[in-house]
């Protein structure tokens, strides 16, 4: 047995036992297929409301694929196959009379690399709310936009250029672009895919801080490489290894006592 | 004689190659590692040196005699020579030229025998001239080269060197060549315009050159320079097939690019532009016997007078042949889209349509207003399928369903035949091919700018 690091959790601000928290989204049995290969493996896991999760794991275990089954972006892939059931607020997410479009706008994502349409950083953020005509007015627009930006923390460097172009900011104030657009259209869930994978560790930091705030109102997934990341953000973290979900539970009793040797191995740095 | 010694330099160049190759290695002391640049650099370098010179006088040479030759030939029989016409004097000078290489002359007599006797002379000193200078140059070259290869010697940054040089005279054959061209027509149409008042041409309403006197011997009608019917006729046919073109187009772009499955695409995208491939006379005749007579019968059924050739017949047809150099460059710049954009568009919630209205379209859109500019420029340029539908009468009118002419038309019809090149009937081609060059340009800048102030830029 060799020693592990230790990392600073968030823990002890969110003692609440876990099975208080209901959870929000539930997977039982879910198998993705990309054509023959077989990414995710019978995983089942419940995330709690209101709260982090974070997903880790070596490279190609299939994180993104299974927070992209959460949202049903991986219906854009035609040779993607998804079983099993996950279910959002008890209801079945891949049940016929769905709405995908609907189950999106409830489901924001981030994507790994900042990807803000080429459009000024006012359309940007007003692009969702538009979509799905949240708004009747100009006047309701803006308030939408500066609100959003706000809770992303962009508000006070993108007030004054809110007509320039969104592609013109920097990498860090990009990807809190991309989450004030997707708070925009007011989402239960936001999936964030290595949201600060791009970025340096001051921007890092920031989005970190950002992401600590939202969830007072959001269900947050994220999946991230950094171990030190995931003990500061989560409060649950799940370990996947070569599609099959190893081990879930607390982040500070998976940082601090994990049970499997995989997930021991993995955080102490020996594989991955 | 050129290629007889462009075939001897490019030998010499081979043999220099190994030469050059050898010697370094040799120098080398066998031991490659040593010398700066790999042996093929020196070998490279010792072409370069050798061949190059040789190469450039026997280029210069060959374009440069001629204009020396001529002059000097002229002057020496300028007495027999005194009352030849211009005309005259390119025939004598080709006469002279063949007599002495054994071809066959246009006249064959006394006196162009002689002169070719003289000619040969005078060429062939010029040649022993030209080589003399090119084995100068070329010793001198190898020489100087040979000597410079060395362990530490940089080839490899001469070769680059050489390599910058060659390019960038590419680059300058094609920009003069360009320059050339224009500042051709320029010329020929300031001597049109010298001929016949440019407000004339500009504003006039009736087109009617063919009826200037063919020669000074003829008695001709009033000859008409006005451009007027000629711009609208092809606006109008332009516009018609950009009508069919654009919409098409585009759509099929979008579809190929961001519906079609995959096995669609690979079929349906070489289909498309199968499209380009089909000769415009093909096209021309699918306009003639099939397209007009069906609008002119349909027009009669709903009681219009339609005549035989149409505007509309040929604009559609147009269109249709056009339609691949929208979808297909459209297409691309659709591709070109960052998956990024589209993913964070259906991340939100976005259906695929909204996607590509709101985002993808306006990403690709200096992409596709470019296609739609090369479009517009092919539909403005192309001859056969107006001559074959739309008919040659330059009718001033805007409705489709007349026969209308356009400037490419005329300036085909103006050069048929047997011209004389001073009158303003043949030069007034040059005056409409000038006005063509000046509306494809302006339409060109002025989709740049409308382009660079609308684009969203994705990186
Ligand atoms: N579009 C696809 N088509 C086919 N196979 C895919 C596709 N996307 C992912 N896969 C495969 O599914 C497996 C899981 O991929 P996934 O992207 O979910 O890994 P990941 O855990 O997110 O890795 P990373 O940390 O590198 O992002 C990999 O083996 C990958 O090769
Ligand atoms: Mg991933």
């Amino acid at each position: 047995m060799n020693s592990l690091p230790t990392f600073e959790t968030t823990a002890a601000t969110s003692a609440v036992p876990t099975a208080a928290l209901r959870p929000k989204i539930t997977g039982r049995n879910v198998n993705v297929y990309y054509g023959e290969k077989h990414a995710i493996k019978d995983v089942n896991v419940d995330i709690p409301e209101r709260s982090v999760m974070a997903f880790i794991g070596p490279s190609g275990c299939g994180k993104s694929t299974f927070l992209r089954c959460i949202n049903r972006m991986n219906d854009t892939i035609s040779v993607c196959r998804v079983t099993g059931d996950i279910r959002i607020d008890e209801k079945d997410i891949y049940d016929r009379s769905l709405d995908v479009v609907q189950l999106r706008a409830r489901v924001g994502m981030v994507f790994q690399k900042p990807n803000p349409f080429p459009k000024s950083i006012y359309e940007n953020v007003a692009y969702g709310p538009r979509i799905h005509g949240l708004v009747k007015s100009k006047a309701e627009l803006d308030e939408i936009v500066e609100t959003a930006l706000k809770k992303a923390s962009l508000w006070n460097e993108a007030k004054d250029r809110l007509n320039e172009s969104g592609t013109g900011l920097s990498g860090g104030q990009q990807q809190r672009l991309c989450i004030a657009r997707a708070i925009a259209v007011s989402p239960e869930v936001i999936l964030m895919d290595e949201p600060c994978s791009a970025l340096d560790p001051i921007a890092t930091a920031k989005i970190e801080e950002l992401i600590d705030e939202l969830k007072q109102n959001f269900t947050i997934v994220i999946v991230t490489h950094s171990m030190q990341q995931a003990a500061r953000v989560s409060q649950r973290t799940a370990f996947f290894h070569l599609g099959i979900l190893v081990e879930e539970g607390t982040t500070d009793q998976i940082f601090t006592n994990p049970v499997d040797t995989r997930t021991r191995d993995y955080i102490t740095g020996r594989f991955g | 004689m050129f290629l007889t010694l462009f075939g001897l330099i490019l030998a010499i160049a081979v043999v220099c190659f190994y030469v050059g190759r050898n010697r370094a290695v040799a120098v080398s002391g066998a031991n490659f590692s040593a010398l700066h640049s790999l042996p093929s650099y020196h070998g490279w370098w010792l072409i370069l040196m050798a061949a190059g010179p040789a190469f450039a006088v026997l280029v210069l040479w060959s374009i440069i005699s001629p204009y020396v030759l001529r002059p000097l030939m002229l002057s020496q029989f300028a007495p027999q020579l005194a009352e030849f016409s211009a005309a005259q004097l390119d025939g004598f000078w080709r006469d002279i030229q063949a007599i002495a290489g054994g071809g066959t002359p246009g006249v064959r007599d006394a006196f162009r025998e002689e002169a070719a006797t003289a000619y040969q002379s005078v060429n062939r000193m010029s040649l022993t001239g030209m080589i003399a200078l090119m084995l100068l140059l070329g010793a001198g070259g190898f020489y100087f080269a040979w000597n410079a290869i060395a362990v530490h010697f940089r080839a490899r940054h001469k070769v680059e060197a050489a390599i910058n040089v060659f390019l960038a005279a590419s680059a300058t054959v094609a920009i003069l060549t360009t320059v050339g061209i224009v500042m051709s027509l320029l010329f020929e149409s300031l001597r049109f315009f010298s001929m016949v008042n440019p407000i004339d041409f500009l504003f006039g309403t009736t087109w009617t050159p063919q009826q200037m006197a063919f020669r000074p011997d003829q008695v001709g009608g009033t000859a008409a320079f006005g451009f007027i019917p000629l711009l609208t006729g092809t606006l109008l046919i332009t516009f018609i097939a950009m009508m069919v073109a654009a919409p098409l187009g585009i759509l099929a772009a979008i579809y190929l690019s961001d519906y079609a499955s995959p096995q669609v695409r690979a079929v349906g995208k070489p289909i498309l532009e199968l499209l380009a491939g089909i000769p415009t006379v093909v096209y021309g005749f699918f306009a003639a016997l099939t397209v007009a007579p069906f609008i002119r019968n349909s027009g009669q059924a709903m009681g219009l007078d339609v005549s035989s050739e149409s505007a509309l017949a040929a604009g559609v047809v147009m269109g249709i042949m056009i339609v691949p150099f929208v979808s297909s460059l459209s297409d691309d710049v659709i591709n070109a889209v960052p998956q990024s954009l589209r993913d964070g568009s259906a991340g939100l919630g976005a259906t695929k349509s909204e996607t590509i209205r709101r985002v993808v379209l306006p990403a690709a859109l200096p992409g596709i207003v470019s296609a739609l500019v090369l479009a517009v420029s092919r539909a403005m340029g192309e001859t056969m399928i107006v001559v074959m539908a739309a008919g040659m009468a330059a009718n001033l009118t805007i409705n489709p369903l007349e026969a209308v002419t356009t400037i490419t038309v005329q300036i085909g019809t103006l050069l048929t035949g047997d011209q004389e090149f001073d009158s303003p009937k043949t030069l007034a081609a040059f005056g409409l091919g000038l006005s063509l060059f000046v509306i494809t340009l302006s339409l060109n800048l002025v989709a740049l700018r409308v382009v660079n102030k609308y684009r969203e830029q994705y990186d």
